[in-house]
């Protein structure tokens, strides 16, 4: 119980007359690599939204790092946890850089009347140097390219420095050089600092190789969840989605 | 002509009605036009406007009426930007004929000479009291004291809500904040600018600012130049022209609109280079 840092019982969450989650339950320990997978709209985001509190609950319980998730915590767990979306469409003539988007990840946790220190404007520039985008630190974030932008997303992150990292589709809508990159980058991250991860895509090459639990989402439920080995299996995934699904070489060669 | 002008009370108060006018509408002018807002301003301005019709009409302080009914449609209009029950655009547009047509029906109501509606409609900054001047004082002050405060909180809510929201700001009550200082703001000029008006000089210095750089903290300063820059050209080619001074005051500031899109470094593909973040 002590390892667990977050456990979801009987999880329902609706949207005016769809349900988005039904009857969700599910742990995950300390350090875990967890990917969700699953097609559009089997509630894999809305999975991600009930751990960061931004989801609201019709039924069932939600703990998070010790606390159970209620509409007046979730604003001091948002602060703990770390939360990379697909990129998004975003104003070219938007008047922020890429160093000022990356420091609002400090926002949450200096709270309100504190200003960013020079240490903090250090820990900035580092960390834009580990995920290798210092060279664009002073440029507007609406001139990144998809692939960059989802960098400077991860450096915003980490600069919070959180205890779980949720990755919804982080991949999505990039070019595969990025995808590689920022793969690398995510696993490079999780082996450095052991953070609690969520991995969410529906795109099984984009998989990291790093996962160690596989949950497989359908229709708003955990429709099978295991290890990579047992769950990445042609006839298992052609049913989840419904289609013939041909396992993608890298995914195969990982855990064949 | 000279400066003689200046020795007039009355002239003393517009040029200082037009200074913190000028600096509170294009602070929360920047605020709208960075997230893309500019109708929900819009809105808040008519409502307000509607409110202190109502005031008139039922013999309570206006600005009083004025205040109530900008804030209570920010409230309304938050959730519906927020929700997306109905199409924003949409719903905006009806919560903005309502407040029309309350404005008109209250104007309609009154009896006797409607001149002091007219004065709100049209503002007339050359005859703006003390009290007027005490009040707007306040609200600016109140204001630029707010974005000093939360510079870091309204920098990443107007700039990336969402990702505010997921890293633990208190976004809600900060983006409900920037819809009611807007109403505060729509309030507070009424008396100088006039609710049909004020919304030109909360949009368009801001809008002018938003063409020539990408640093948050230089919009600021920018559009608080051309807003104060809009208030005194406008007056004093209305006492040149001798023509109507809220509308002098809107259409320059207009103007310079005009001119910062025709000299934006925005608008060249790589423009960022050429003037980096220094505007």
């Amino acid at each position: 119980m002590v390892d667990t840092v977050i456990k979801i019982q009987d999880a329902v969450v609706s949207y005016r007359e769809d349900v988005a989650l039904q009857g969700v339950s599910l742990e995950v320990s300390k350090g875990e690599f967890v990917g969700v997978i699953g097609p559009n709209g089997a509630g894999k985001t809305t999975l991600l939204t009930v751990i960061n509190g931004l989801g609201k609950l019709v039924h069932g319980e939600v703990w998070v790092l010790g606390s159970r998730v209620d509409g007046r915590n979730g604003t001091d767990l948002r602060k703990r946890i770390g939360y990379v979306a697909q990129v998004e469409n975003i104003d070219p003539r938007l008047p922020i850089s890429v160093r000022e988007t990356v420091m609002v990840g400090c926002y949450g946790r200096l709270g309100l009347f504190r200003r960013p220190t020079r240490a903090d404007w250090q820990t900035v520039d580092k960390v834009l140097e580990m995920v290798g985008i210092a060279h664009l630190a002073d440029r507007p974030i609406g001139h990144l390219s998809g692939g960059e932008y989802q960098k400077a997303a991860i450096a915003r992150a980490l600069v919070q420095q959180p205890e779980i990292f949720l990755l919804d589709e982080p991949t999505a809508s990039i070019d595969q050089k990025a995808q590689r990159e920022i793969l690398n980058l995510i696993q490079l991250i999780h082996k450095e600092y052991r953070v609690t991860t969520l991995f969410v895509t529906h795109d099984l090459r984009t998989l990291p190789a790093i996962c160690q639990r596989l949950i497989l989402m359908k229709d708003g439920k955990i429709w099978q969840q295991g290890s990579p080995e047992s769950v990445l299996r042609e006839d298992v995934l052609s049913r989840l989605y419904e289609a013939p699904v041909s396992l993608p070489t890298e995914i195969a060669r990982l855990y064949s | 002509m000279g400066l003689s002008i200046l020795q007039y009370q009355f002239m003393q108060n517009a040029i200082v009605a037009g200074l913190l006018a000028g600096v509170t509408c294009a602070v929360v002018g920047v605020f709208v036009v960075t997230m893309h807002l500019s109708f929900i301003g819009v809105c808040i301005a008519h409502a307000a406007f509607a409110g202190a019709l109502l005031g008139l009409w039922l013999g309570f302080n206006p600005l009083v009426g004025a205040l109530l009914f900008s804030l209570a449609s920010a409230a309304i209009i938050g959730p519906i930007a927020d929700r997306g029950e109905l199409n924003p655009d949409t719903s905006i547009g009806i919560v903005f004929s309502l407040m029309l047509g309350l404005a008109f029906l209250f104007m309609g109501l009154m009896h006797g000479a409607r001149t002091e509606a007219l004065n709100l409609f049209w503002g007339s900054i050359l005859t703006v009291t003390r009290q007027d001047i005490i009040f707007l004082a306040v609200v600016t002050g109140v204001i630029v004291a707010l974005v000093l405060i939360f510079y870091k909180e309204i920098q990443a809510v107007i700039c990336h809500r969402q990702v505010a929201l997921a890293v633990g700001i208190p976004a809600t009550a900060i983006f409900y904040g920037l819809l009611f200082s807007t109403g505060l703001t729509v309030t507070a000029s009424l008396q100088s600018i006039g609710g049909l008006l004020v919304y030109s000089l909360i949009l368009n210095p801001a809008a002018a600012a938003y063409q020539l750089t990408y640093s948050l903290k230089k919009m600021l300063l920018i559009a608080v130049a051309f807003g104060i820059l809009s208030c005194w050209a406008g007056l004093l080619v209305s006492y040149i022209l001798d023509i109507p001074s809220g509308a002098s005051i809107v259409i320059t500031s207009a103007i310079i609109f005009g001119l910062a899109v025709a000299f934006s470094p925005k608008r060249k593909v790589k423009g960022w280079r050429e003037v980096g973040l220094a505007g």
